[in-house]
C-alpha cells in the first residue's frame, strides 16, 4: 500500500456510495426510470478488482454494473446522463441503468440477463487468445448466475481453450431475495471452478486491499498465460435488490453485522491508522467525492434526451424499409 | 443426425475456379474459404465444424488450412458459444457460427435475440456485432418433430437482426460473403434438402443485393412468393400451369429481414393476385407479414385477398406418408392458383 493507492481507494469508494445515494434520491424524485440496482456495501469489489486490472483489459459487467463503470473511469456526468436517459450518456440514453457502455474504456457492458457475462467475456478472451494479445477480460457476476448453464458451458471452454479471463463472483449472498442455501447446493462458488480444473481462490470482499491483492495475482496468472482464475468476493448489498424491493426479508441482525463492516468507513478507518492518509486528506477526498456527484446530476439534469428512435438498429439503413406507411 | 456416415477430415476445400454446376454445399464451402483467406478476423466455431468437417461438410478442409483458432470445434453448448461469437464480435473478430440445426437455436437464442441484435442498438452505437449465424433447417427426410423446424417467423421478428434464406448454389456463396462483411449479426438459414442440390455458379458475377429477391419465373396471372425448397415446388407448378395456358411469375424471396417489398409490389401490380407458399408453420408464419404488407401497400392492385399456404398446424411427423403431408406441395400449389384464378 502506499499513499497514491489509498487515495484512490478512498476517492473510489466515497465517489461510489455516493453516486449509488444520488441516484436513489433521483430514482424516488422520478428523474431516473425503470430498474435501478444499487451497490452500496459491494464498493470494495469494484474498486478492489478495477484498479488491479490494466487499462488494456476489458470488462464486461452485470446489471448493477455503476460502479464498475465509475471506477473503470467513465466520467461519472456520463454514468448519471445514462441513468436520466439523457444523450450525453455513455450510451446515448439508449442503454439505462443496466446498459452502461464504453467501448473506448473496454468497458463491454451492462448485461442485464443473469448468465449473459459468461459468454461474452469468453468470446473477448478467445479473440484475445486467438490474436496472441496479452491482454485479460475482467468478468463480473454475481452468486445467483452460478447457477446458469451459460456459467458451466463458458468455464468449460475458457479451462479447456485456456482462455485469459478472470471470472469474479460479487458473492452478495442473496439471489434477489433468495438467500444463497436456498439458491445452491454448494454455496462457496470458488469450489466449483474446480470441476473445470480452474484454479480459484476466495476473498473478504468487504477488505478493498484484500480485493486489490487477491486480483494483483490473479490477474499476473491470466496475464502470463495460465488460463482462467475464479476469485470469490464474500460481500454484501445494503440495499434490497433494486428500488423496487425493500429487503425485508434479511434478519436486521445480519444487516446489522454487515454494516458493522462497513467496506468504506473500514477502509477510512484503516488508513488514519495506518498513516496512509490523515484526517484532513480524507475529508477533502470525500468532498471531492461528493463535488463530483453533485456536478453529475446537474449536468445530467440539463442534458437533452434523444429524439433518433431508429438510430443504430443496423449498421447502415436497411433501405428497403425506408419511406413506407 | 447427419447425412454423412463417415469422418472425412482428407477432405479438400472445393476447387474455387468458375465451374457451370455446384452443388449448395460446395458454393458455401469455397465462400467461407475465400472470406476466411481474404480475412484473417474471420472465423469459424461450431459443434464438428472442424475435425468432422461440417455436418453438411460446408466447412470441410477449412480446420487443415486455418488452424484450430480459427476452426474451432465446440463442446455441444449452443447458449455459450453463440454468446462467444458475440463477445468476439464486439472486440473485433468477425466470427461464423455453425448452429447444427434450427431447431438447437432455441438454445442460443439468448445469445442472438437479447444480446446480438440489441447490443448496437442500447450501446448508443458504440459497439458492433458482425456475427453470422449459420442454421440448417427445414423438413427434410423424417427426422421428426423435433429436427425438422423452420423457425423463420420468431428470428424475422427480431428488431437488429438480418435474416437470408439463400436457396441456390450463386445465392448461398453470395449471401455467405456479404453476410461476413456486414456489420449486423445475421442469420443464414439454410436447407438441409439443398445441400447437395446442384445449380449453376460463377464465383467471379457480379451479386445482387443481399436483401433483393430475384424473379425466377416471370408470369402474368398471378405472383407466386417462396423461399428455399418452395421455390422449386412453386416452379414446378408454373410448369404444370404452363400447360394448360396458366403463366405465373414466381419470386424467390432470398432475404426475410428485411423483405424486398418493392420486388413484390411491382410483381402484384402486374398480375394483381399472390399467393405465400411456405415450409412454415402457416399460423402468424412469414406468410402472414408479407400477406399483410402487400395487403397495406397494394390495396388497389390486388383482385383478391393475399393467399397463403404453409405447413400444418402440427409438429412434423415422423411417418413418411404424413411428412410429406404436412407442407406444400405440387399439387397444392397448383390447386390455390387454379381456385384463385377461377379455372
Amino acid at each position: 500500500m502506499n499513499q497514491d493507492l489509498a487515495r484512490q481507494f478512498l476517492f473510489d469508494m466515497s465517489l461510489a456510495r455516493a453516486f449509488e445515494q444520488a441516484s436513489a434520491q433521483q430514482y424516488s424524485e422520478g428523474k431516473i426510470g425503470g430498474f435501478l440496482h444499487l451497490y452500496p456495501g459491494e464498493e470494495a469489489v469494484a474498486v478492489g478488482v478495477l484498479r488491479a486490472a490494466d487499462p488494456g483489459d476489458y470488462v464486461v459487467s452485470t446489471y448493477r454494473e455503476h460502479v464498475h463503470a465509475l471506477v473503470r473511469g467513465i466520467p461519472a456526468r456520463e454514468v448519471m446522463a445514462e441513468l436520466f436517459g439523457r444523450s450525453t450518456g455513455c450510451s446515448g440514453g439508449y442503454g439505462g441503468s443496466m446498459h452502461l457502455f464504453d467501448i473506448g474504456r473496454r468497458f463491454l457492458g451492462g448485461y442485464a440477463i443473469v448468465g449473459e457475462t459468461f459468454p461474452v467475456a469468453i468470446g473477448a478472451g478467445y479473440w484475445l487468445r486467438m490474436r496472441e494479445q496479452s491482454e485479460a477480460v475482467v468478468c463480473f457476476f454475481g452468486d445467483g448466475a452460478a447457477n446458469q448453464g451459460t456459467f458451466h458451458e463458458s468455464l468449460n471452454m475458457a479451462a479447456l481453450w485456456e482462455l485469459p479471463v478472470l471470472f469474479v463472483c460479487e458473492n452478495n449472498r442473496y439471489q434477489i431475495g433468495t438467500e444463497i442455501h436456498r439458491h445452491s447446493a454448494l454455496t462457496e462458488v470458488h469450489r466449483r471452478a474446480c470441476a473445470y480444473g480452474m484454479d480459484a481462490e476466495r476473498v473478504d470482499g468487504m477488505d478493498v486491499v484484500a480485493v486489490y491483492e487477491a486480483t494483483d495475482a490473479a490477474l499476473r496468472h491470466v496475464h502470463a498465460g495460465n488460463g482462467p482464475y475464479l476469485l470469490e468476493c464474500e460481500t454484501y448489498r445494503y440495499r434490497g435488490h433494486s428500488m423496487a424491493d425493500s429487503g425485508a426479508y434479511r434478519p436486521e441482525a445480519e444487516l446489522a453485522e454487515e454494516r458493522g463492516r462497513d467496506p468504506v468507513s473500514g477502509f477510512r478507518d484503516r488508513a488514519l491508522k495506518q498513516g496512509w492518509l490523515d484526517e484532513r486528506q480524507a475529508s477533502q477526498i470525500e468532498s471531492e467525492a461528493d463535488a463530483a456527484v453533485q456536478d453529475a446530476v446537474q449536468f445530467a439534469d440539463a442534458s437533452p434526451a434523444p429524439d433518433d428512435l431508429q438510430a443504430n438498429v443496423y449498421s447502415n439503413p436497411l433501405d428497403l424499409y425506408k419511406g413506407r406507411p | 443426425m447427419s447425412p454423412r456416415q463417415h469422418n472425412d477430415q482428407a477432405g479438400r476445400i472445393a476447387p474455387a475456379q468458375a465451374r457451370e454446376e455446384l452443388m449448395v454445399w460446395e458454393a458455401l464451402n469455397i465462400a467461407l474459404d475465400r472470406e476466411m483467406d481474404a480475412d484473417d478476423s474471420v472465423f469459424l466455431l461450431g459443434e464438428d465444424v472442424g475435425l468432422y468437417g461440417g455436418s453438411y461438410r460446408v466447412s470441410q478442409g477449412l480446420l487443415a488450412k486455418y488452424g484450430e483458432w480459427r476452426v474451432r470445434d465446440t463442446p455441444i453448448s449452443e447458449g455459450s458459444f453463440t454468446g462467444l461469437g458475440v463477445g468476439a464480435a464486439l472486440v473485433g473478430g468477425r466470427p461464423i457460427i455453425e448452429i447444427m440445426t434450427v431447431n438447437f437455436s432455441l438454445l442460443a437464442l439468448d445469445a442472438l435475440v437479447n444480446m446480438a441484435a440489441k447490443l448496437r442498438y442500447m450501446s448508443g452505437g458504440q459497439l458492433r456485432v458482425p456475427l453470422v449465424a449459420r442454421m440448417p433447417g427445414g423438413v427434410a427426410h423424417q427426422l421428426a418433430a423435433q429436427h425438422s423446424q423452420r423457425l423463420e417467423q420468431m428470428l424475422m421478428n427480431v428488431p437488429g437482426l438480418r435474416v437470408v434464406a439463400p436457396g441456390t448454389p450463386q445465392d448461398s456463396y453470395w449471401h455467405m460473403r456479404q453476410a461476413v462483411r456486414t456489420d449486423d449479426p445475421i442469420v443464414i438459414l439454410e436447407h438441409e434438402l439443398l445441400y447437395f442440390h446442384k445449380g449453376p455458379f460463377d464465383p467471379d458475377a457480379k451479386p445482387p443485393p443481399m436483401h433483393s429477391a430475384a424473379i425466377r419465373r416471370h408470369g402474368t396471372q398471378a405472383t407466386v412468393i417462396a423461399w428455399h425448397r418452395m421455390v422449386e415446388v412453386a416452379l414446378e407448378a408454373a410448369e404444370r400451369l404452363a400447360a394448360d395456358g396458366i403463366e405465373i411469375e414466381v419470386i424467390d424471396l432470398r432475404s426475410l429481414r428485411p423483405i424486398d417489398l418493392p420486388t413484390l409490389q411491382a410483381s402484384v401490380r402486374r398480375t394483381g393476385c399472390a399467393l405465400v407458399v411456405e415450409e412454415d408453420v402457416r399460423f402468424a408464419g412469414a406468410g402472414a407479414e408479407i400477406a399483410a404488407a402487400l395487403g397495406e401497400r397494394c390495396f388497389g392492385d390486388l383482385n383478391q385477398p393475399v393467399r397463403r399456404l404453409g405447413a400444418a398446424d402440427a409438429p412434423t411427423p415422423y411417418e413418411a406418408g404424413l411428412e410429406s403431408a404436412s407442407i406444400p406441395d405440387l399439387t397444392a400449389v397448383v390447386n390455390a392458383v387454379r381456385m384463385m384464378l377461377g379455372s
